[in-house]
């Protein structure tokens, strides 16, 4: 590989990390939230193509992008309210709810979203750190959105309030021992009914950046599993909000290789390259699990480890 | 889950019509000239892409005086295509269905057939055989053809020579795509070479932006596509300033300022022959197929990324065409060296259907 091809990858590379990454991070930053509670929603696939679909269809009517972006996580959060509520029911389990809220919330976002395919929205607009420089490649490569700074300083804020605040430790009592929390006289169910809706909330940003950002058009394979994979990417940042960041980080860059490799000529064994995130995911995921330490992190009342 | 609840609503109204069959059969003699087609999509009808490419042509089918058409979108590639189909002919009176997804064809519309035999049904991939029941057909169009006029106005309005292509699979009919629009490059500008990224599937919304980006990164200053959608290709081709090809439908809105032109299907004339076969009583055929020799593709207007030069050479490639000018001459090679071409072939030749290489001066590699 020649040095100027080996700039193309490294900067796509970096440029697919920015791109790429930030509704795979407000994804798995909301189900971070709800599993820390003790619930689990794998209804954020539906969330984030209904996300997806409202804050086009709110920024083609309103003219106002960052309106569409709120009104994605306000659609996240009824999603994710109407989970919460549906699993304080008695005898529900929270895995089979979430897998009806992915499908009616994708369902919902097909049917209004039928009149949007067309249009054209106005988009978010993006700021490029690398414009200094002078180089169009780097100032291409480091076109950021708001919304991913807005996705880090959340995580940070997340992760400082799990660790020093009476409200991160009523999320952390609830979801590891819903006893103690009763016992303390907090609402377990009504914890995790807040969780989750905030955690649909930032959902549902995540998929206005989609619709609204990269790739920045609505149709109806514009997630293609995203909301699926973000939730087993907090699996794998072991439930930290910062990890989750540096996950999603991670898997936009390696998702990146495939296209980038074939751009410089590297055209053999595209399927692999395409195959590049999972493969990283699922040997982290080997590397880091089993140990002690990893089972610490689980939230003790998640269904799933129960 | 729009196919979902349609196929509810199809049940429900199978079970009210029923009731209501005896009351409208004078009406159905009525109407007895008229010919009712039914057409089913896979899709939404405004993608942009194949589905739209359908949906223009039923639309213009609309309006030949004596046809009906009905429609239904995001059908799945399951029994659902035949209970859409079998609703198609006993409620609304289809004498044609047109099944547009590659996935229809086996076993749903095979035993649809064979169940109605009064019927027409034709399907839009050359898979019907002389084995399959007589009133199932298939038709498609060569769309390299109109690739290949891509090719002759993107070689005129390249600065870098580098042309890139974003394909969703490696199958023959988007290699030919990718080799035509290579040809037509060459044709005007031996020095252009096109580059080829696969995203591994039909629809990657996400991968698809990704490998815009890449080939603008890596140089290339015009791009086109050949994936189910081309929306997000020509709209991200679009933002980075690269000039755009579109592919199946017209994209031309999408890319007010680098719009060259596209490569889309005509089917109105072959959905037009059908309803003009069936008005006048005579037999539908079997295999319909053809190029820009037999009015089945077409190119998008030009747009503003097209310039007058690349406009003209266009313009007369296209009549090479009509006049049925062959695209794959004696002695090309594949981008490994071998020569793939041993004599001059005819467009419609089938052995051109069997490609599986990319030509020298496609950079990527199929596997």
């Amino acid at each position: 590989m020649s040095d100027s091809a080996f700039a193309i990858v490294f900067f796509a590379i970096i440029g697919g990390a920015l791109r790429v990454s930030t509704p795979f991070m407000f994804v798995a930053l909301g189900e971070c939230l709800t599993e820390k509670s003790g619930r689990v929603n794998l209804g954020l696939e539906g969330t984030l193509v209904l996300g997806a679909m409202t804050a086009y269809a709110v920024s083609y009517h309103s003219g106002y992008p960052w309106l569409g972006v709120f009104a994605a996580g306000l659609s996240g959060a009824v999603l994710g309210g109407m989970h919460g509520y549906i699993c304080k029911l008695p005898k529900v389990n929270d895995i089979a709810v979430g897998i009806a809220m992915m499908l009616f919330g994708t369902g919902i976002a097909f049917f209004f979203g039928k009149a949007y395919i067309q249009p054209s929205a106005p988009r978010l607009e993006s700021f490029s750190l690398g414009a200094w420089t002078g180089n169009a490649q780097i100032t291409t490569a480091l076109q950021i959105n708001p919304l991913l700074l807005v996705g880090i300083v959340v995580a940070l804020l997340m992760a400082w309030a799990f660790a020093n605040t009476k409200w991160g430790l009523i999320v952390r009592m609830a979801g590891d021992s819903a006893p103690a929390a009763t016992a303390m006289g907090v609402s377990v169910d009504l914890v995790r009914f807040l969780s989750t809706m905030a955690g649909g909330f930032l959902a549902g940003v995540g998929g206005a950046f989609l619709s609204l950002f990269y790739p920045g058009s609505w149709n109806q394979g514009l997630s293609s599993g995203q909301g699926l994979m973000a939730v087993a990417l907090v699996i794998f940042a072991r439930w930290a909000p910062v990890r989750c960041i540096i996950a999603a980080l991670l898997f936009g860059a390696a998702g990146a290789i495939g296209p980038a490799l074939q751009s410089v000529g590297i055209t053999q064994g595209y399927y692999f390259f395409n195959a590049a995130p999972y493969i990283l995911t699922l040997g982290i995921m080997i590397a880091s699990a089993g140990s002690k330490k990893a089972m610490r992190d689980v939230p003790g009342e998640l269904s799933i480890t129960k | 889950m729009g196919g979902f609840l349609n196929l509810n609503r199809r049940h429900f109204l199978q079970g009210t019509a029923a009731a209501a069959l005896a009351g409208t059969t004078g009406i159905r003699l009525a109407q007895a000239a008229d010919v009712t087609i039914g057409i089913v999509y896979v899709g939404p009808r405004d993608d942009y892409g194949w589905n739209q490419a359908h949906a223009v042509a039923a639309k213009a089918l609309k309006s030949v005086s004596g046809v009906k058409v009905v429609e239904e979108e995001n059908v799945p590639e399951t029994d659902a295509c035949s209970k859409t189909m079998e609703s198609m002919i006993n409620l609304d009176g289809a004498k044609i269905v047109l099944g547009t997804s590659f996935g229809y064809y086996a076993p749903f519309m095979v035993d649809m057939a064979k169940k109605y035999s009064a019927v027409q049904l034709r399907h839009a991939a050359p898979l019907w055989t002389e084995k399959d029941p007589k009133n199932l057909g298939s038709y498609f169009g060569y769309l390299n053809q109109a690739h290949y006029v891509d090719g002759v106005a993107a070689g005129l309005s390249t600065k870098s020579n580098k042309l890139g292509f974003v394909a969703a699979k490696p199958i023959s009919s988007v290699l030919s795509n990718i080799n035509s629009f290579l040809l037509g490059a060459k044709s005007t500008n031996p020095n252009a070479t096109v580059q080829v990224i696969f995203t591994g599937d039909w629809s990657l919304p996400v991968r698809e932006a990704e490998a815009t980006n890449a080939l603008v990164d890596a140089g290339c200053d015009v791009i086109t596509c050949h994936v189910d959608g081309p929306k997000v290709v020509i709209e991200t081709a679009e933002k980075r300033g690269a000039k755009t090809c579109g592919h199946n439908a017209s994209q031309a809105p999408l890319a007010p300022k680098g719009f060259i032109t596209g490569a889309e299907y005509k089917w109105i004339t072959i959905y037009k022959g059908y309803a003009d076969a069936l008005a006048a009583g005579k037999a539908l055929p079997n295999m319909v197929s053809g190029g820009y020799e037999a009015d089945m593709v077409a190119n998008s207007p030009f747009g503003a990324g097209c310039t007058p030069e690349a406009k003209k050479a266009a313009e007369a490639a296209i009549a090479g065409l009509k006049a049925k000018k062959p695209i794959y001459t004696a002695g090309l090679k594949d981008n490994k060296g071998k020569v793939v071409m041993d004599k001059t072939y005819d467009n419609l030749d089938p052995y051109l259907d069997q490609m599986n290489y990319l030509l020298e001066g496609v950079v990527g590699s199929i596997t």
